[in-house]
């Protein structure tokens, strides 16, 4: 069974269709692009897929279970963690924190537990600090674990968004342009750190990207969006090259 | 029956001021996005300009009425340059802190100057009353409900059919694609905050002619009605703005006019409770847009 | 961490029970006036009502304008308690404590049930608006002294026992807000606050903590009000006006907004500075007004707010050195 199915998805904004009929599968443990010019829609996409919108037709599935519709609390818990185009982290509290948050869900403590600082306060939040410490380190943000998130370097702030994501332990993730802003060194090591993840989770991945290289260099197959409809799908290499691609990105002439 | 129609004279006297008072929170909420708090206070300070032209200076009335204007529209200026403009890129909690420290700042000069007392003001508008069949009608509430109406239809035409009125309604939809557009976004922002406080300064004129005293606190809590009545209406819409503005003012003096005796120890509190139901039933507005929030 | 008695938890007690033995000391000696006795008590109240607004305020990022109301429902609810019965006076005031702070949670708990939908400005308003109806509904109750006020509530034996007992219950509302807010649920308040959509992205559920931070900080407001009410020994509804709300707002954002010690050391200044500023009481409001304006504008110069940042950095720093904090480590 694929991990992410998803079935004539779409959605309408005051009478324009935003994102139009779309379809895709994704296998467990696969690195699959979603592309397309500005505007396309890749990010409403996202935004369905995480409860923050509604389709207005169409269904998705996670792992065989139909997750439209939900919120996008339910949705985070029952598998589906995703980054931010414009970055979203929690400014005003320190890196490791950050990460704490994405662990919330999974620590079991109650109010009680923690106003009066009982023992199962403790040793979760002993457990769950050193889980939280091992993530950071997977980006190399240990050593500014004690840092406000807002402080970081922007790089550092990508690497933090998906670690935060990668804590809610999900089935999928979602990453939405996670190399914009970034330089080709920093780029490639993220191409690396990314490839990593999939190989240590055991992660399926979904990811919306403009840089082309990045793209090339790590999805197995990518699904080419335009004006909130599919254009091709399929190969990377295939689909790239399909000449209806080709016009989209360089246009007519 | 007179006392019916009274009370609903009265309620459609006190709505036409909501009505003007809604106007001006609804265009600075619609295009700075944010709850101008001192609203309200602006008015108060502009009925204590004209307790001051009529009472103190003994100016003729239609100076007195044109200093009004001016005064508030210099303060809504002055106080948008000084303490909001700074703050254009801070949060949001924080302009609202701003805009009550600028409410509580007003208030506190005028109970310095003018102390706690209520101040009563000279007559300065007085007009009879229409006799029609057994009906009497103030002739002053024609006046308000003709003003209010001509403001709002010269509002809409100004919105519509001048240039700095399309600016506004760029600035409202997108601040920043505005300024692409080549829209001078602070002084849009500048001209907004001066017209709804002339506006208010309107306002301050109509209470003043009819209910004739002051005192600091006047203008919050009117002011915090007047915003009710305008998220009710439907932020950014000037007919929304009349709607909310008739119907508190309406179902205020009806109920206030008809509560049993036993209650009336809690009158403050039905306003407040209207308030309350206003906002929660909703808060999009009868005549608002739904805004979808980019992710 | 190893275990809640660290090196820290010993200085902390220490400073707790010196402070309380200085003011005690100063109370009986008869150095401290009557009324800087009565301040003491004054600080207790204030710093409670502060704290518990700065969880709203600075730990959820939610501005309610309506404070004075959770006050008010504790005050009349503990006081009503302890003026229809007839038990011994320490036993009427924990049982005023909490008769008072549950009503006053049910309060904040019914209120903030029914705004969940609403953000911001719509927010700031309609706590108002609750909090004005409030006091007014509070008058037609019977029983509770309508307009006149609620008079005949026990008062404490002393100045000294007074500031003893609210001494103590603000120790533990200190205790509590300090471990609530650095538990898993503490981060869920301020991750919300930082960043909504964020928060949901992972899971939180927003509707359900705000409930949660309203009803703890309306409880702990409900406490404050019963120890007002012990101290004046009648309560009257003008005692809960707007004004009082946007008082203890003053004293949140001096405080810095999310910070315990500065909810704490503001509210001291405040509460005490008329006192000892005899005369500037016309001023006073004034001075609060200019001190919000000039708080947010420090706040949005970004020199100032580098400074701020640089400085609690370090301070983590040296925290997380010498193992001070009450940091999981």
């Amino acid at each position: 069974m694929s991990m992410l199915k998803v079935e004539n998805l779409g959605i309408t904004f005051g009478g324009l269709k935003a994102v139009d009929n779309l379809s895709l599968e994704i296998e467990k443990n696969e690195l699959y692009g979603l592309i397309g010019p500005n505007g396309a829609g890749k990010t409403t996409v996202f935004n369905m897929l995480t409860g923050v919108y509604k389709p207005t037709t169409g269904k998705f599935y996670l792992d065989g279970e139909d997750l439209t519709g939900h919120s996008s609390i339910e949705i985070n818990r029952k598998g589906i963690a995703r980054t931010f185009q414009n970055i979203r982290l929690f400014g005003e509290m320190t890196v490791a924190d950050n990460v704490m948050v994405g662990l919330n869900n999974q620590m079991k403590y109650s109010l009680l537990d923690g106003i009066l600082r009982l023992p199962k306060y403790f040793s979760e939040e002993r457990e769950f600090s050193k889980r939280a410490d091992e993530l950071l380190a997977v980006f190399d943000l240990y050593n500014d674990r004690d840092t406000l998130a807002s402080n970081l370097p922007y790089g550092k702030q990508r690497k933090l968004e998906i670690a935060r994501a990668l804590a809610t332990s999900p089935k999928l993730l979602l990453l939405d342009e996670p190399a914009a802003g970034m330089n080709p060194n920093e780029t490639a090591e993220l191409m690396n750190t990314i490839r990593f993840v999939r190989e240590k989770f055991d992660m399926t991945i979904l990811l919306i990207e403009h840089d082309m290289k990045l793209v090339m260099g790590i999805c197995e197959r990518v699904t080419v969006l335009n004006f909130g409809t599919e254009l091709a799908k399929g190969e990377t290499s295939v689909a790239l090259n399909d000449p209806q691609v080709v016009k989209a990105y360089l246009g007519d002439d | 029956m007179q006392m019916l129609i009274s009370t609903i004279i009265d309620g459609l006297n006190l709505g036409s001021v909501y009505a003007l008072v809604a106007l001006g929170y609804s265009m600075v909420y619609g295009i700075a996005k944010m709850l101008n708090f001192a609203h309200g206070d602006v008015i108060m300070v502009g009925i204590y300009t004209i307790f001051v032209g009529l009472n103190m200076l003994s100016l003729p009335a239609p100076v007195t009425i044109l200093m009004c204007v001016a005064v508030c529209a210099l303060l809504g200026f002055t106080v948008e340059k000084l303490a909001y403009k700074p703050l254009r890129n801070s949060t949001p909690l924080s302009v609202l802190i701003t805009a009550i420290g600028v409410s509580y700042l007003l208030q506190n000069v005028a109970l310095l100057i003018f102390k706690s007392d209520r101040k009563f003001l000279q007559s300065f508008i007085s007009l009879g009353k229409l006799t029609i069949g057994e009906f009497e009608m103030p002739i002053i509430s024609l006046v308000i409900w003709g003003t209010t109406l001509v403001i709002m239809i010269a509002l809409d035409i100004f919105i519509k059919k001048t240039s700095m009125g399309r600016a506004m309604l760029a600035v409202s939809e997108d601040k920043g694609a505005a300024q692409l557009m080549g829209v001078n976004v602070n002084r849009t922002i500048s001209i907004t905050f001066i017209i709804g406080s002339a506006l208010a300064g309107i306002a301050a004129i109509l209470y003043a002619a009819k209910y004739q005293n002051v005192d600091p606190y006047t203008g919050s809590v009117f002011g915090i009605k007047a915003f009710a009545a305008a998220v009710f209406g439907g932020i950014g819409s000037i007919p929304g703005a009349m709607i909310g503005g008739l119907s508190l003012g309406l179902i205020e003096a009806l109920t206030i006019g008809f509560l049993p005796d036993s209650l009336a120890a809690a009158s403050d509190g039905v306003a407040y409770a209207l308030l309350i139901l206003m906002l929660i039933l909703k808060p999009s507005g009868l005549l608002g847009k739904k805004r979808v929030e980019k992710v | 961490m190893k275990n809640i008695f660290t090196k820290g938890f010993f200085s902390k007690l220490i400073l707790i029970i010196a402070i309380w033995a200085v003011v005690a000391l100063l109370m009986v000696s008869g150095v401290m006036s009557r009324s800087m006795q009565s301040l003491m008590i004054k600080i207790c109240y204030y710093t409670i009502l502060t704290l518990s607004l700065d969880l709203i305020v600075g730990y959820l990022g939610d501005l309610s304008l309506g404070h004075a109301a959770f006050y008010l429902v504790g005050a009349y609810a503990g006081c009503a308690v302890a003026v229809y019965t007839n038990l011994p006076l320490l036993v009427k005031f924990v049982l005023a404590l909490i008769v008072g702070g549950a009503a006053a949670a049910l309060v904040g708990f019914l209120i903030s049930k029914a705004i969940i939908k609403l953000r911001g400005d719509y927010l700031a308003i309609v706590t108002l608006a609750f909090g004005e109806f409030i006091r007014s509904f509070v008058k037609i109750i019977p029983g509770l002294g309508g307009t006149k006020g609620l008079m005949g509530i026990p008062s404490f034996d002393s100045r000294l026992e007074g500031f003893t007992l609210a001494y103590i219950v603000l120790i533990l509302v200190i205790l509590v807000i300090y471990n609530f807010t650095h538990s898993r649920h503490g981060r869920t308040i301020t991750a919300i606050r930082d960043n909504a959509i964020a928060s949901e992205s992972v899971g939180i559920n927003i509707k359900n903590n705000k409930v949660l931070v309203f009803t703890i900080a309306s409880f702990m407001a409900g406490m404050a009000g019963v120890i007002f009410g012990f101290y004046k020994t009648t309560l009257n509804p003008s005692d809960f006006t707007y004004n009082l709300s946007i008082e203890v707002l003053v004293m949140v954002v001096l405080g810095g907004m999310g910070s315990i010690k500065g909810s704490i050391i503001a509210s001291v200044i405040i509460v005490a500075l008329p006192e000892v500023l005899r005369g500037a009481e016309d001023f006073r409001m004034l001075i609060y007004a200019v001190a919000l304006i000039a708080m947010m504008m420090l706040n949005a110069s970004p020199r100032f707010t580098a400074i701020k940042r640089s400085f609690g950095e370090k301070m983590n720093g040296l925290r997380a050195k010498f193992k001070l904090g009450g940091k999981a480590k």
